[in-house]
């Protein structure tokens, strides 16, 4: 990347979300690293969407929302002026678990709302409706490597365009047949907003670098064999850098790149 | 406003759909009002429909290095790699460049979903995938950029754009972002959906599908027609090939309207199209051609329509192009991207397709028929569900806006 002479980019993190059913938010995931027991939650809150729309919501929108909510708020930005990149390796499991049962048993019958909401960018699509986002949006996707291709795009926005960039990477369990298959067990969501200049907010820099593929950081515990439940913990070695006191880690940013990550507090 | 951006080139594409496989059989059924649309013979069961369906799919065998990526949408993938000589071409730039400097960015809707769709038609007695669906790779949105990063022997930058009817356009902006940064030397760019019940059904459950061929701006078009392609370009610094066509500016931006209808105004389409005109330093004056998404949706041609008319001068000429092809979904922003392309390089405005009774919203710049004029500058609008908008601009050689 082009913005430091070593070869390296350089941007900022103002916010940081999380959920989990063992974690509620970022707060959570420090206390658990620090020799705590954070206290279990039910449900992602995902208190941006309006009421009506918060009932009706499949698990994936309500989870991005959740962190993505979390992570704008903690930077204290208006969450319209954003650019939004939302990474999720699997979509929305549950709905494509219906779907795929109901078309092999009675495809007339596919409930037009279910299908709408299978799409991959439905949770930026009710993030953008619900705070009035006009700015760009995208959902992608890159298998397990889906936290460390989305960290690289939303960097690449943050430091082509010269924008604040909210990058959310969230899976829910998977359900059914599909969810044997996807070894997605229990839900994971992260969430950061991304800058090109410090700021009063600055939380921490990150310097990054692309490597050839090497293997993800190590977790240590309690974190060991989170990343297997559900991909897109693929984000933790950089959570809990930054929960902790900084330092490195090693992502996957595809399935032949690495992502090395410099991390410091301000 | 954003920053204007440094014209990267287009040094080849190719596209492949219902109209045929490869550059010359788009043309040929362009300039000849040719439509690929057929009734439905596709889905599981009937669905009276009309679907652009790619011939060949079924015969489009993958390498035997390559076959536990077998599926439609990866067939329908490497049928397209294997047209205008498009393998040759990246494989040169691979070796000119290196294969972790060429990135690969793909757009697509649903990717393989019709392999899980498969793998539930027929579960085990125990109720689980059959040993022989038992590939997590093909049923994850990521099948076909992991697939074609394999096919291809690429080692950069891998991601799927997934934003439903809008992904393959999306695209160009990613690879102009990655190469303007230095993260790469040149990308991979395009997207592939295929036809499946997912999508079939799925659309007709909104009662968005026409059961005659679709009628893109007509006023009594009452419906989307569904198709399936595969569509590549390879982007590079346009100093490096000064005779190439070029990706002058490309537009993002979100409706924040509602999930799956589009914004009344165009309120996101219209900021998407004025973003592209100002990262490519363009006026609309300058425009000779914009490929319309043009779906024969109610809503999305009277909103896009309404845009054409404010927007652009009436010399500029435009069309849809699903009358010829269908609605390609994740595919229909590369798809019409070469269309634009063609259009430059021939001098060929393809024919609103299907709009026999203009509706009358329609203004001037409407070409109902194919006409043959030089195209400079050409735009394809792109929107998907979640109100998401793209709009990409392109010029021919050595334009300078």
């Amino acid at each position: 990347m082009s913005a430091l002479p070593s070869g390296s980019s350089r941007v900022y993190v103002e916010g940081v979300g999380l959920w989990s059913p063992q974690l509620a938010d970022f707060a959570a995931l420090r206390s658990l690293l620090a020799g705590a027991t954070p206290t279990p939650t039910v449900r992602p809150a995902a208190a941006t969407l309006p009421p009506n729309e918060r009932r009706r919501a499949p698990e994936s929108v309500l989870l991005a929302v959740e962190v993505a909510g979390q992570a704008v708020a903690m930077s204290g930005r208006d969450a319209a002026s954003l650019a939004c990149v939302f990474a999720s390796s699997h979509g929305d499991q549950p709905i494509t678990d219906y779907m795929c049962a109901t078309l092999a048993q009675t495809p007339a019958e596919l409930s037009p709302i279910r299908f709408h909401n299978s799409v991959h960018n439905a949770p930026v699509g009710y993030w953008t409706i619900a705070t009035g986002c006009h700015a760009p949006s995208t959902a992608v996707a890159a298998q397990r490597a889906s936290f460390g291709a989305g960290l690289l795009e939303a960097v690449s926005q943050v430091l082509a365009e010269q924008r604040a960039v909210l990058l959310v990477c969230s899976d829910t369990a998977g359900s059914g047949p599909l969810g044997e298959v996807t070894g997605c067990r229990q839900p994971f969501g992260c969430a950061l907003v991304l800058t090109a200049e410090r700021s009063s907010a600055t939380l921490a820099r990150l310097d990054l670098q692309l490597t050839p593929a090497h293997p993800d950081s190590a977790l240590d515990e309690p974190l060991v064999g989170w990343r297997d439940g559900n991909p897109s913990a693929g984000g933790l070695p950089l959570l809990a850098l930054l929960a902790r006191t900084g330092g490195r880690c090693q992502l996957t940013a595809a399935a032949t790149l690495g992502l090395q990550i410099d991390m410091d507090h301000i | 406003m954003p920053i204007p951006m440094t014209p990267l080139a287009v040094t080849a594409y190719t596209a492949t759909s219902a109209i045929g496989s490869g550059l010359a059989a788009h043309f040929d059924a362009l300039r000849h009002a040719r439509s690929g649309l057929r009734p439905n013979d596709l889905s599981s069961v009937p669905l009276a429909c009309w679907i652009g369906r790619v011939d060949g799919v079924e015969d489009a065998t993958l390498p035997a290095a390559l076959a536990t990526w077998d599926c439609r949408n990866n067939r329908l993938a490497w049928l397209g790699l294997n047209q205008d000589g498009f393998l040759d071409r990246v494989r040169s730039a691979r070796g000119r460049y290196g294969a972790a400097r060429v990135a690969l960015l793909l757009g697509t809707s649903t990717a393989s979903i019709g392999a899980t769709e498969q793998a539930y038609r027929r579960l085990d007695a125990d109720g689980g995938f059959a040993d022989d669906m038992l590939r997590p790779m093909i049923h994850t949105p990521h099948s076909l950029a992991a697939f074609v990063a394999a096919a291809l022997a690429l080692e950069g930058p891998c991601l799927t754009i997934s934003t439903a009817c809008s992904s393959s356009a999306k695209v160009f902006a990613n690879a102009e972002r990655m190469i303007r940064l230095g993260l790469v030397d040149a990308a991979v760019v395009g997207g592939v959906d295929t036809l499946c019940d997912s999508v079939l059904f799925g659309f007709n459950a909104l009662e968005l599908v026409s059961s005659a061929p679709c009628r893109p701006f007509d006023a009594a078009r009452d419906g989307i027609s569904i198709g399936e392609a595969a569509g590549f370009a390879l982007l590079e610094r346009a100093a490096m090939v000064p005779d190439a066509p070029q990706l002058l500016g490309y537009g993002e931006a979100s409706d924040a309207h509602h999930m799956s209808t589009p914004h009344p105004e165009g309120l996101g389409a219209e900021l998407a199209l004025n973003d592209a005109l100002a990262r490519a330093g363009l006026d609309a004056t300058q425009v000779d051609y914009i490929n319309l998404h043009g779906t024969a949706s109610q809503k999305n041609d009277e909103v896009e329509a309404a845009l054409v008319s404010r927007a652009f001068p009436s010399r500029t000429r435009a069309s849809s192009t699903k009358g010829f092809t269908g609605h390609t979904l994740g595919a229909a922003g590369i798809v019409e991207a070469t269309i634009a392309l063609l259009a430059i390089e021939h001098g060929l405005i393809p024919g609103n397709l299907g709009g026999d009774t203009p509706d009358p919203i329609c203004g001037a710049q409407f070409a109902w028929h194919s006409e043959q004029q030089r195209v400079d500058v050409a735009l394809s609008n792109s929107f998907g569900f979640g109100g998401n908008n793209a709009c990409l601009a392109f010029a021919r050689a050595g334009f300078a806006a």
